[in-house]
């Protein structure tokens, strides 16, 4: 505190005034002490609603109870969601501006690539909406936490998840197998390279990527014989079931793919797991390292 | 300016054919040098190399191969046959049939239970078009009616293909119409060579029996008739060849255009104009060029997986064009 109120030394014939004074120099304290309090966090708001399946994971794990009303439909979906789980419990949306003006949201969170045309519409509308770049680090992955927190007035529990992240990103580091190359090849080929959150994991699991190895940004296709050639020693499957087969996954049939199986060890990542930044990510990196450990482990008799 | 002889020109077709052959396996987006390629391909033992040169690269090849001669086969006999110069798959329409065929059979999940329902289901596909087409140009078809058939037939055929991509619940088939109207052979497997190849030789066979009573044909069916040719037995003949062969080769790899087209216009004044000289040179021309299409997709645009299609469109359709063109002229 400031010597704002220091003890009134002065005699009875001042009393009043000082008394008086002291009450004024108090409120003054108080408010300059709460006005920017309240300015932030006088009202978090109560009426959210999220758009994009990975600002929905990370508002559900961020919000107080009844903040959060409405996520998008890919949140329920185990294949994209890691917190599918939760998700029913939360309105679903659509990503149509309709709906969502009709759901009468204070905050509307979204991706910045998510469908863009009413996202502008609802902007024009007048409705505060505050866009999540993607991530493709953990350093991004921890301002957007950090971000989400404070939008929601959450900002203890963001703070938590953080920790939380460190903590389990130092312990990955701290027994790390070293040399060992992770490919994923997902359907039509695709694998993720630099600049990508699979990228982080994979570096946070102490592995190397093949990806950004043969040069790939972002994602882009891993040519069957380039995997072939470069034999990782894990290879992530994730293969999708869906309800109908599709050309899209005739790759993880092709007998040059199940030879690759049969020498590298596969991981199983749900993609889910990193998709999307979030505290699930220490699942995804978890799986990769024990996969690390296991190729290590069975490396060492044929080394004597 | 004098003709090659007949026997130079097959034997020049047959060292292009070799050749792209060659440079197809020798061509890839991995570093796999020219001579370790060659060293996997003949080695016995089972290395890395081999295996992407025998599981990857080889059937690229042998599908391009097959496929470019099936393509090159049917366009000579379908010109032939229906004594029309526009004639051919994709433009009749068989190509985009066949596509349904083996869109039905593979999105519904019916090929994965039966592998043999994927070729069967594109040959089914063609049949039907084939039959169609024939039906609606009648016996002396003109060029406009057969041309608008087959409008009609490959609208319709694409516009259900698509129907059918969009109703699956995979998320991915949507975006898979592309390959089906293009065609590629992007990783392919040796498992879709001997799906589709008995069929595609079956045709060929059928296809190549009718190169002498096209002769005959030249000189109008009634004549051809009063001569000994059992029209009946030709029309079923280039028929079942047809939907054999090109159902086959699309339920694989999709509908590729134009190579029917073209190969045979361009070598026709080259033979004399021969149906029965034409037919084994359209063959060998039409694996020259879809090989070479194949290698240009991948030096292209490597990693992009470019669509065949593209590639064939971008030299059939300003040929196709210039048929208009000339065929306006001519009735002028």
């Amino acid at each position: 505190m400031s010597d704002c109120g220091s003890p009134a030394i002065s005699p009875a014939p001042a009393g009043i005034v000082m008394r008086w004074l002291r009450r004024l120099c108090a409120a003054a304290l108080a408010l300059a002490f709460f006005a920017p309090l309240t300015v932030l966090a006088e009202k978090p708001p109560r009426r959210v609603v999220s758009m994009n399946v990975c600002t929905d994971q990370l508002a559900m794990l961020l919000a107080a109870p009844g903040q959060l009303l409405s996520v998008s439909f890919l949140a329920s979906d185990p294949g994209s969601s890691a917190l599918a789980a939760q998700a029913p419990r939360y309105r679903p949306n659509h990503g149509l501006a309709e709906e969502i003006f009709l759901m009468e949201p204070d905050l509307v969170i979204t991706g910045t690539y998510t469908t863009q045309v009413a996202v502008s519409m609802l902007e024009r509308l007048g409705f505060r909406v505050e866009k999540f770049a993607f991530e493709t680090s953990f350093d991004d992955v921890r301002k957007n936490i950090r971000r989400m927190g404070a939008l929601l007035g959450q900002e203890q529990r963001a703070d938590d998840m953080v920790e939380t992240l460190d903590a389990g990103l130092q312990q990955l580091a701290a027994n790390a197998v070293a040399e060992l190359t992770v490919a994923t090849y997902a359907s039509n080929s695709y694998t993720t390279g630099r600049n990508s959150l699979s990228e982080a994991v994979i570096e946070a699991a102490g592995l190397s990527n093949l990806g950004s190895e043969v040069g790939i940004e972002g994602s882009g296709r891993l040519p069957l014989e380039v995997l072939v050639l470069a034999m990782p020693q894990i290879v992530t499957s994730d293969t999708p079931t869906y309800d109908a087969p599709a050309l899209a996954q005739e790759n993880f049939v092709h007998p040059a793919y199940q030879a690759v199986l049969e020498r590298a060890r596969t991981a199983s990542v749900p993609a889910a797991n990193w998709i999307c930044g979030g505290p699930f990510n220490l699942v995804a990196a978890q799986i990769l390292h024990d996969a690390a450990h296991a190729v290590a482990a069975q490396r060492e008799p044929t080394d004597k | 300016m004098r003709r090659l002889p007949y026997i130079v020109l097959l034997a020049l077709l047959t060292l292009l054919v070799a050749v792209t052959f060659v440079l197809s396996l020798l061509i890839g987006p991995s570093d796999l040098g020219m001579i370790d390629s060659f060293h996997a391909l003949f080695s016995t033992e089972t290395s890395i190399g081999s295996m992407v040169m025998y599981e990857i690269r080889l059937p690229r090849a042998v599908l391009g191969l097959m496929i470019g001669i099936t393509l090159g086969l049917s366009g000579a006999v379908l010109q032939g046959f229906l004594r029309n110069p526009l004639a051919e798959p994709g433009i009749l329409g068989i190509s985009s049939a066949a596509a349904l065929g083996a869109v039905l059979a593979l999105y519904t999940g019916l090929s994965a239970l039966f592998p043999l329902a994927l070729p069967l289901a594109g040959l089914a596909g063609a049949f039907v078009a084939v039959l169609l087409i024939r039906a609606m140009a009648g016996a002396n078809g003109g060029t406009l009616t057969l041309i608008l058939a087959g409008v009609a037939v490959s609208a319709f055929a694409g516009a259900m293909s698509t129907l059918v991509l969009n109703l699956s619940p995979n998320p991915f088939a949507a975006m898979e119409i592309l390959f089906w109207m293009l065609g590629s052979l992007t990783d392919r497997s040796m498992t879709h060579v001997w799906l589709a190849g008995p069929f595609m030789i079956v045709g060929w066979i059928m296809l190549a029996s009718l190169a002498r009573p096209l002769d005959t044909l030249t000189l109008g069916p009634d004549a051809a008739a009063t001569m000994g040719i059992n029209v009946g037995r030709l029309q079923a003949l280039a028929v079942f060849g047809t939907a054999a062969s090109v159902g086959a080769a699309v339920s694989v790899t999709g509908a590729i255009g134009f190579v029917g087209l073209v190969v045979p216009h361009v070598l026709r004044p080259l033979v004399g104009s021969i149906p029965s000289r034409l037919l084994p040179a359209s063959a060998l021309g039409g694996a020259a060029v879809l090989l070479t299409s194949d290698i240009l997709v991948r030096v292209i645009a490597p990693g992009r997986d470019l669509k065949l299609g593209v590639l064939t469109a971008m030299v059939g359709a300003p040929f196709f064009l210039w048929l208009v063109y000339r065929s306006r002229r001519n009735e002028l």
